[in-house]
């Protein structure tokens, strides 16, 4: 369990603050205060987190909304740059979209497979070799030949986790997306994690249910105030988190 | 390797999903793709042929032969701000190169380019005339022009859109006037002397009138060939920079 698949070395994190993002039209009739904001009006998330992932760890984030676990998965998953320090990923990395994320309404399940296979790093061939299992680990039937804009949220949420479900992943991030879906589809999608992780898989785990963290995750990480505030082996973090 | 395959088939997957979702009832999407630029020849046709006389022949073929490609530009170009916004939810949390989805639209419209040459050829025989070998390696020479042409000003608008998010309105009116300053309703040969020059200044010029000669002459100026390729390739290049240097923070301000 030492190998490690990912690395925070002092990573901070700020984003530019929304007026940035404004008509090119107010740009230009407000363009003193403009340049100097775009300068200086970046506000920290993340302020020189460390902390690794092992191989074949399953690693669970948690803190209040808005404190960072998503910008840390988007850290991992490279879509985002940190401001200064370093993230090292080791191993293919397949994040969970959230809800209809990377999915077409007007396409059937099964062009969405394709699209979604795709769009998670598989290639066409792949995907097609898998269809048939991810069909019927989707339960969706022959709503699988209907376009998605038939589908309710809980059957959008079955296709896409039966997608990467067949992803063979390396590192898998799972940003707060189980929570839809029935009962006994959480429960299959659950039990897939707990499969994943005897496979071998990195999992990284962002939930709000410390119940799922419990079962899925062998440590935990609480973030607080830009800063991680504890991590350790889940039932202490967990237990601390709760009593805070 | 494997992740070449997979872009590759990203590129694929996603240019068909565009084909799918505008042709969703096949044939009756592909006449309506046609009844644009057929429709604005109409127009055109009334206007300067009928009501103003304009003294040229075969004036209707003349503007089918330019407003086709125009349509091609046109509509990648318009649609280009709001590419990135569109699949927000994938580059917030996938890391791919994002350069494929503009072109994805720029492909999907060059493609409705190329199905609509037969009525470009149907017109043809209607004035007496026929399709010329030289086409067989004209329109390829000339897609790859236009191709990397408009992905260039396509890489452009998608990516500054991000962080001006009216540049929508602009692009539109900008669209609108090139179409006028290009000679597509009017030959090169009508632009008055002390104007010529500017004609070589407009990027698309170069091209529309390369395309218009394929087809109608079934010839290509090398003059004006190779300065429509030098102004695709300076044009790419420059659309190109300009998201490599603004691409990483795509993720951060959709
Ligand atoms: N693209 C963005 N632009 C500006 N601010 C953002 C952006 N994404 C997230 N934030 C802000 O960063 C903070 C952390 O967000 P996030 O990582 O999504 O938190 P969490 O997932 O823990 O709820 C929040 O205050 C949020 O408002
Ligand atoms: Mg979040």
């Amino acid at each position: 369990m030492s190998e490690k698949a990912i690395v925070f070395d002092r990573v901070s994190k700020s984003y530019p603050r929304y007026h940035q993002i404004m008509g090119i039209k107010n740009f230009l009739f407000h363009l003193p205060t403009a340049i100097r904001s775009l300068k200086n009006a970046r506000y920290e998330v993340l302020n020189g987190i460390s902390f690794e992932v092992y191989r074949g760890e399953s690693f669970g984030i948690i803190g209040r909304n808005g404190v960072g676990k998503s910008t840390t998965l988007g850290l991992i998953a490279g879509v985002l740059r940190p401001d200064s320090g370093r993230v090292i990923v080791n191993g293919r990395i397949s994040p969970l979209l959230e809800l209809g994320g990377g999915f077409h309404p007007e396409l059937t399940g099964r062009e969405n497979i394709i699209l979604n296979g795709v769009l998670l790093g598989m290639t066409r061939a792949e995907v097609l070799k898998r269809m048939d299992e991810i069909i019927e680990f989707s339960e969706l039937g022959e709503f699988i030949d209907q376009p998605l804009r038939t589908y309710s949220s809980g059957m959008y949420a079955r296709l896409g986790f039966s997608v990467i479900a067949h992803l063979d992943p390396e590192i898998l991030l799972i940003d707060e997306v189980l929570a839809v879906g029935d009962i006994g589809f959480q429960k299959k999608c659950l039990d897939k994690m707990l499969g994943f992780k005897r496979m071998g898989v990195t999992i990284v785990f962002v939930s709000h249910s410390m119940g799922d963290i419990e079962k899925i995750c062998d440590r935990v990480m609480w973030l607080e105030d830009k800063r991680v505030r504890e991590v350790n082996e889940s039932k202490k973090v967990i237990t601390d988190y709760i009593n805070r | 390797m494997r992740r070449l395959q997979n872009y590759r088939d990203l590129l694929i997957v996603l240019t068909q999903k565009e084909l799918k979702v505008r042709y969703k009832n096949n044939i009756l999407g592909y006449l309506w793709s046609i009844a644009n630029p057929l429709a604005f020849a109409f127009v055109f046709f009334i206007a300067f042929k009928v009501v103003m006389k304009i003294q040229m022949e075969d004036y209707a073929l003349f503007l089918i032969s330019g407003l086709f490609p125009w349509q091609w530009f046109a509509n990648s170009v318009t649609e280009s701000p709001t590419v990135f916004l569109g699949n927000a939810s994938i580059i917030k949390k996938v890391n791919f190169p994002r350069g494929i989805i503009p072109l994805t639209i720029v492909l999907q419209d060059m493609i409705h380019f190329i199905l609509s040459v037969p009525v470009i050829v149907l017109f043809l025989i209607i004035y007496h005339k026929a399709p010329s070998i030289s086409w067989a390696y004209g329109i390829p020479l000339l897609l790859l022009i236009q191709l990397l042409l408009t992905y260039g000003v396509s890489l452009i608008i998608s990516s500054i859109n991000l962080f001006f998010r009216d540049i929508k309105h602009l692009t539109v009116i900008l669209v609108t006037l090139l179409f006028y300053l290009t000679p597509i309703i009017y030959p090169e040969t009508m632009v008055p002397e002390r104007y010529k020059q500017l004609i070589n200044l407009n990027p698309m010029a170069p091209l529309m009138i390369s395309w218009r000669g394929l087809f109608l002459r079934g010839g290509l100026d090398p003059p004006y060939l190779l300065s429509s390729f030098i102004y695709s390739i300076l044009i790419f290049m420059c659309g190109y920079i300009i998201y490599r240097r603004l691409s990483w923070r795509f993720a951060e301000v959709l």
